[in-house]
């Protein structure tokens, strides 16, 4: 009974329509002497797009980690559907995970399993309510949204780096996420291509609803796909909120960066 | 003339050696509290059983019927020294099925196994897909470790029976060559005052080469860094390992099993 009982109060614990959806509080976070992150704190709500900007090694894929529970900061908090990610049991961990989706930098695909199989993992492992054919079904009709019908039994070493984006973010939206984390979606891409990223997760965001965190590298898009923009400087974030305020800014950082960057 | 500080690293290898069982301890920790929480990763478990054991078939069968031919010629050549050929199927049977086949199968294992399981993990951990597991809210330790122990445990002493089976049969093959012998002949000699313990015991203890390859393996996978490099040297010190501690282990059951069945 009372494992009933602690079963139903986890779950309880996982509020999606919690706002912020997410909010990082005083976040440090260092690898040895290399100190990455030193005090990053900000709120995204449902329906808002931050997007995360900085120079290679300040710390924004780390940023993406500590949100999703791979990395723990030395300092500060994450808190994720009102559940403080630090302090989260295992069966929680995974209850907030499940609410969540992550378009990794190199899509991460597995690359024993089909297209299909990539996309159905989620699925598989977390709504045995399903059948294999509504499985399939949702399946084809995730590939259809990120525009890859068609190719549900090529494996991830036979298609090209875009269509593997495309894959990893079917496979981040099987589960219906609240939260969409995207690390570097249009890194190693072509203009095209990435404006084809573009569109696609602003097409997404309309239609979901989610609270979406994006980590680029990339002005362009940043500006097309975010909300508020946050720009990270040695651990910090310099300066957060539009791209408009981020051109008006006199800070010496965000003018050489966004000079640099244009 | 001013010269640049050099910069001396001394690494321990006492503290290389405690830290490296530390990280093993924790490991095993994991994957045994992975292993006793539902659901089991059945569809995973019988992949690996088939890739461990229906595929490292044919080379333990050719390492088995070499042990067979390369003993009876041996043993052949002494026996007739000392007047005792009537014992050569007696010898080759206690030879091929108590130690031969076992460590043969074990080293073989662990050559092909280890290496697979090393070079497939680690390489799974350097492209992140271990990551995005576990941001998908799967166990990682339960869907890539625990099964490939479980069938690690499974294949061994079956790969082992095949061994023997084969040994003995190219046993008789090569005596019978040099001095015709019937097969009836040649196994009841064989086996002529042997009891079902003689053979349960050896072929049983690769169970426990199973473990140490499968968890060898997966432990030097799963925290392997950096690119191909850290890959293939995964792949390598999971060779290396599990085969000196199925040695070792060898050694230990050995006299555990002389003592248990005396």
């Amino acid at each position: 009974m009372q494992a009933k009982i602690d079963k139903v109060g986890k779950e309880n614990a996982i509020d999606k329509d919690a706002n912020p959806a997410i909010a990082i509080v005083d976040v440090h976070k260092s690898f040895g002497a290399q100190k990455v992150l030193d005090g990053v704190s900000f709120n995204i709500n449902r329906g808002e797009t931050l997007g995360v900007l900085g120079r290679s090694g300040t710390g924004k894929s780390v940023l993406l980690r500590i949100i999703v529970g791979l990395q723990i900061p030395d300092e500060g908090s994450a808190t994720i559907l009102g559940q403080n990610m630090e302090e989260a049991t295992p069966d929680q961990l995974r209850a907030v995970r499940t609410k969540m989706g992550f378009l990794f930098q190199h899509a991460a695909l597995y690359d024993s399993l089909t297209v299909e199989e990539n996309v159905a993992f989620p699925l598989v492992h977390h709504r045995s309510d399903i059948s294999k054919s509504e499985m399939r079904d949702r399946v084809e009709a995730l590939l259809k949204e990120v525009g890859l019908e068609g190719h549900m039994n090529k494996m991830p070493s036979n298609i090209s780096g875009g269509m593997q984006k495309r894959v990893g973010l079917a496979r981040a939206l099987a589960l219906d996420p609240v939260i969409l984390m995207l690390d570097e979606p249009t890194a190693g891409l072509d203009p095209i291509g990435s404006g084809e990223i573009d569109e696609l997760i602003l097409k997404l965001q309309q239609e979901h609803q989610m609270a979406s965190i994006v980590v680029t590298h990339d002005l362009i898009s940043a500006k097309n796909i975010s909300t508020r923009i946050a720009l990270l400087n040695k651990g910090k974030i310099v300066i957060e909120g539009t791209f408009a305020d981020l051109q008006e800014s006199k800070e010496p950082f965000v003018t050489e960066f966004l000079h640099r960057e244009s | 003339m001013a010269t640049s500080p050099s910069i001396q690293v001394r690494v321990n290898p006492v503290s290389v050696m405690l830290e490296w069982f530390g990280e093993l301890g924790i490991f095993v920790k994991q994957v045994l509290k992975a292993a006793f929480s539902l659901p089991f990763e059945m569809s995973e478990f019988v992949r690996q059983l088939d890739e461990v054991g229906a595929r490292s078939l044919p080379l333990v069968a050719l390492a088995g019927s070499a042990i067979g031919v390369v003993l009876a010629l041996e043993a052949r050549y002494s026996l007739v020294r000392f007047g005792a050929k009537s014992l050569l199927p007696t010898t080759i049977v206690f030879a091929v099925v108590t130690e031969m086949s076992p460590i043969i199968t074990g080293l073989v294992v662990s050559g092909r196994v280890g290496a697979g399981i090393g070079a497939e993990l680690a390489a799974m951990k350097v492209t992140e897909q271990i990551d995005a597991i576990e941001a998908s809210a799967v166990d990682p330790y339960k869907l890539l470790a625990v099964t490939r122990i479980a069938a690690c445990i499974i294949a061994l002493p079956l790969l082992t029976l095949a061994a023997s089976f084969c040994g003995v049969m190219m046993g008789w093959v090569t005596a019978t060559i040099t001095e015709p012998i019937s097969l009836v002949h040649f196994v009841n000699s064989g086996f002529n005052g042997a009891q079902f313990k003689d053979f349960l015991a050896p072929t049983f203890k690769t169970g426990v080469y199973g473990m140490i390859i499968g968890t060898i393996a997966c432990f030097q996978g799963m925290r392997a860094k950096g690119g191909a490099e850290g890959v293939g040297s995964a792949a390598t010190t999971s060779v290396v390992l599990s085969s000196l501690f199925v040695i070792l282990a060898d050694v230990v059951l050995v006299k555990l099993i002389i003592l248990i069945f005396p």
